[in-house]
């Protein structure tokens, strides 16, 4: 270190090692290697990744968390404030509140993935023909500018309406609401990406117009897709639980936290937990995946990290 | 100008034609028989057929919607499959709550959400910036109706300041009717506060590293008129963009808003038309909703020269 600056500034040798040898001011900084250096720089993901490990887990091991039937009616014990025998009391029919909100984490995670996946690789498909061929994308473009026009819960709703609730129709109906902003997405992403100047080597190197789209486009859309898909899956996490709340998502018969919540609601004023513990499994798990989101978006996208 | 104005026109016509056609063609698309589903399970086939005609089902999809798309254009939205009533004239009852609470949200989102993001913007890395992008991130991940439940719970039943629930209309005072709505317009205006704040501390970032603020700073002119003369004007673009965006959440969220406190609205409509899946509403509300989106952006496009004169078409 010091010989080299030595020589940038054209001293002799000898008057560097005469001079006081200076005291490090900024200690050598060793970034920490692997998994615990990772999440040392990206506490966002470290701490909603960590929430969001909690709630997979939850979901995954819930009958096994010192849970009840969530289903089972015990109509002489309802509306009981929480207690040691149930955690988070019970509903007006007397169903334990603890279990369903545990049970209701799956629900709400598997419309969260299963929307995130679906509308990502639909929109993706989409995304990168529109971009791709210019004979297509004027009028695909047009189709999704009127689908964007409409407002993703009331289309959702619409949808809802007209199909009988359950879990997958709900997923349908979000993942088609939520298409046409991941396929503008991409589309952007291959506009840009089709102009450089490694795509026009491909073409005229004679590689066929599939390859191109799949080895050279495809990659290069997958980082702000991949950041888009954890934002589609929070807000699908937020839309299931609308849709439920106001009775066209997932039957009343399964224990999502839209539906607890929807139960709770006619006793809200006198007994708030109903909608009080639902409400916070929720808010939480959102946070979570948006905090991820956030610090995935940082890792991806410097430039965007820097303004938002 | 004028040739650009009439160009931006004419192509929110395709826009609101595709918006009418999918509305439109969802009762086809939709897996099984939508007569069957709205009918519900206790209906007898008559009834089925009943709306079956009522819907129009009975009849060519081509003929079908060429009659829809006449009747919109007289302002006939169809008619109610439960009430028999005009599909219009149930939305001309149930407007004016909607519209109230949509203003009331906008007013307060914006005189909120752009000081925030501007001071933010200004005090960026210290704790007050860390507070209003933390708020930002909450704000996008609490759910509406879960602000709506808190705030009712804090404000109506443990502080007893407000109302809990219900609406009372702008002819009864400005005051009581201010009174219904100051809740729910902060519930639903949550998630575009943060929305709004978020892109107003991007772009003023971007916009106070430039030169001609340094200039200003030179020149002696104070921190507030160079944050909100100097600065915010140059900024103004994306956020008033965003804030045209950002009206989809709105609605969506009015839906909800309304249900949580008892405002017979538009978005209660709806909900009670979902209920007995009266689809005709449904798609008559999803229908207008759309279009005034459309229209909203229209006229923010329209705009900008406004706000940035700069900007030539």
């Amino acid at each position: 270190m010091s010989a080299f600056t030595a020589d940038r500034a054209g001293v002799s040798a000898a008057t560097v090692h005469a001079a006081i040898p200076m005291p490090d001011v900024l200690p050598p900084v060793k970034p920490r290697r692997g998994f615990i250096g990772f999440l040392r720089r990206n506490p966002t993901i470290a701490i909603g990744g960590g929430l969001l490990l909690i709630m997979v887990f939850v979901a995954i091991f819930a009958p096994f968390l010192w849970t009840k039937d969530p289903t089972a009616l015990a109509p002489a014990m309802r509306t009981r404030e929480p207690a040691a025998r149930w955690w988070f009391g019970t509903d007006m029919l007397g169903r334990d509140v603890y279990s369903r909100v545990l049970y209701g984490a799956r629900v709400s995670l598997l419309v969260g993935v299963a929307v995130a996946a679906l509308a990502s690789a639909v929109g993706l498909a989409i995304g990168l023909v529109s971009g791709f061929f210019r004979q297509v994308d004027a009028v695909v473009m047009r189709i999704m500018d009127g689908m964007m026009s409409i407002p993703p819960i009331l289309l959702a709703i619409a949808l809802m309406a007209l199909t009988r609730g359950s879990v997958q129709n709900v997923i349908i109906a979000i993942s088609i609401a939520e298409v046409p902003r991941v396929s503008r997405l991409v589309r952007g992403v291959v506009l840009s990406l089709r102009e450089q100047p490694y795509v026009e080597a491909a073409v005229a190197s004679g590689t066929r117009t599939g390859r191109i789209l799949i080895r050279h486009i495809l990659p290069n859309t997958l980082a702000p897709l991949t950041v888009q898909a954890t934002y589609i899956c929070a807000a699908a996490m937020i839309t299931e639980s609308i849709l439920s709340f106001i009775g066209a998502g997932t039957p009343p018969t399964v224990p999502s936290w839209g539906n607890i919540m929807a139960e709770g609601r006619a006793l809200w004023q006198v007994k708030p937990y109903i909608v009080f513990f639902p409400a916070l499994f929720l808010s939480v798990t959102v946070l979570a995946i948006n905090l991820v989101g956030d610090g995935l978006r940082d890792i991806l996208d410097p430039r965007m990290a820097k303004s938002l | 100008m004028w040739a650009y104005v009439i160009r931006r026109v004419l192509a929110t016509i395709p826009v609101m034609a595709v918006v009418a056609l999918f509305v439109f063609s969802l009762l086809y698309l939709a897996p099984g028989d939508p007569a069957a589903i709205i009918a519900g399970d206790q209906a007898t086939p008559q009834d089925v057929e009943r709306i079956r005609a009522s819907l129009g089902l009975d009849r060519p999809y081509l003929v079908r919607f060429g009659a829809w798309v006449w009747d919109i254009a007289h302002g006939d939205l169809g008619t109610s499959i439960f009430t028999n009533l005009p599909v219009s004239r149930m939305i001309e009852q149930r407007i004016e709550p909607t519209l109230s609470l949509m203003v009331v949200t906008l007013i307060l989102a914006i005189s909120i959400a752009v000081p925030m993001g501007v001071v933010a913007a200004w005090k960026q890395g210290t704790i007050i910036d860390r507070a209003v992008m933390g708020f930002a991130v909450l704000g996008f991940s609490v759910p509406v109706f879960v602000v709506g439940y808190l705030l009712a719970y804090i404000f109506a039943l443990e502080l007893d300041w407000l109302p809990v629930q219900g609406y009372t209309p702008f002819e009864r005072g400005i005051g009581p009717w201010f009174q219904n709505l100051i809740l729910p317009a902060i519930a639903l205006g949550g998630v575009y506060i943060a929305l709004i704040a978020r892109i107003t501390r991007a772009t003023m970032l971007e916009v106070l590293s430039q030169d001609y603020i340094r200039t200003a700073r030179a020149k002696g002119a104070g921190q507030v008129s160079i944050l909100f003369l100097h600065a915010l004007k140059n900024a103004a673009v994306p956020i008033v963009t965003v804030i045209g965006i950002g009206i989809a959440l709105l609605i969506g969220g009015a839906v909800v808003t309304e249900s949580v406190f008892a405002i017979p609205g538009l978005g209660r409509l709806t909900v009670d038309a979902i209920l007995r899946r009266d689809y005709p509403v449904i798609q008559g509300v999803v229908l207008l909703f759309s279009f005034v989106y459309v229209l909203v952006n229209l006229v923010i496009d329209l705009a900008y020269t406004l706000f940035d004169p700069r900007i030539r078409y």
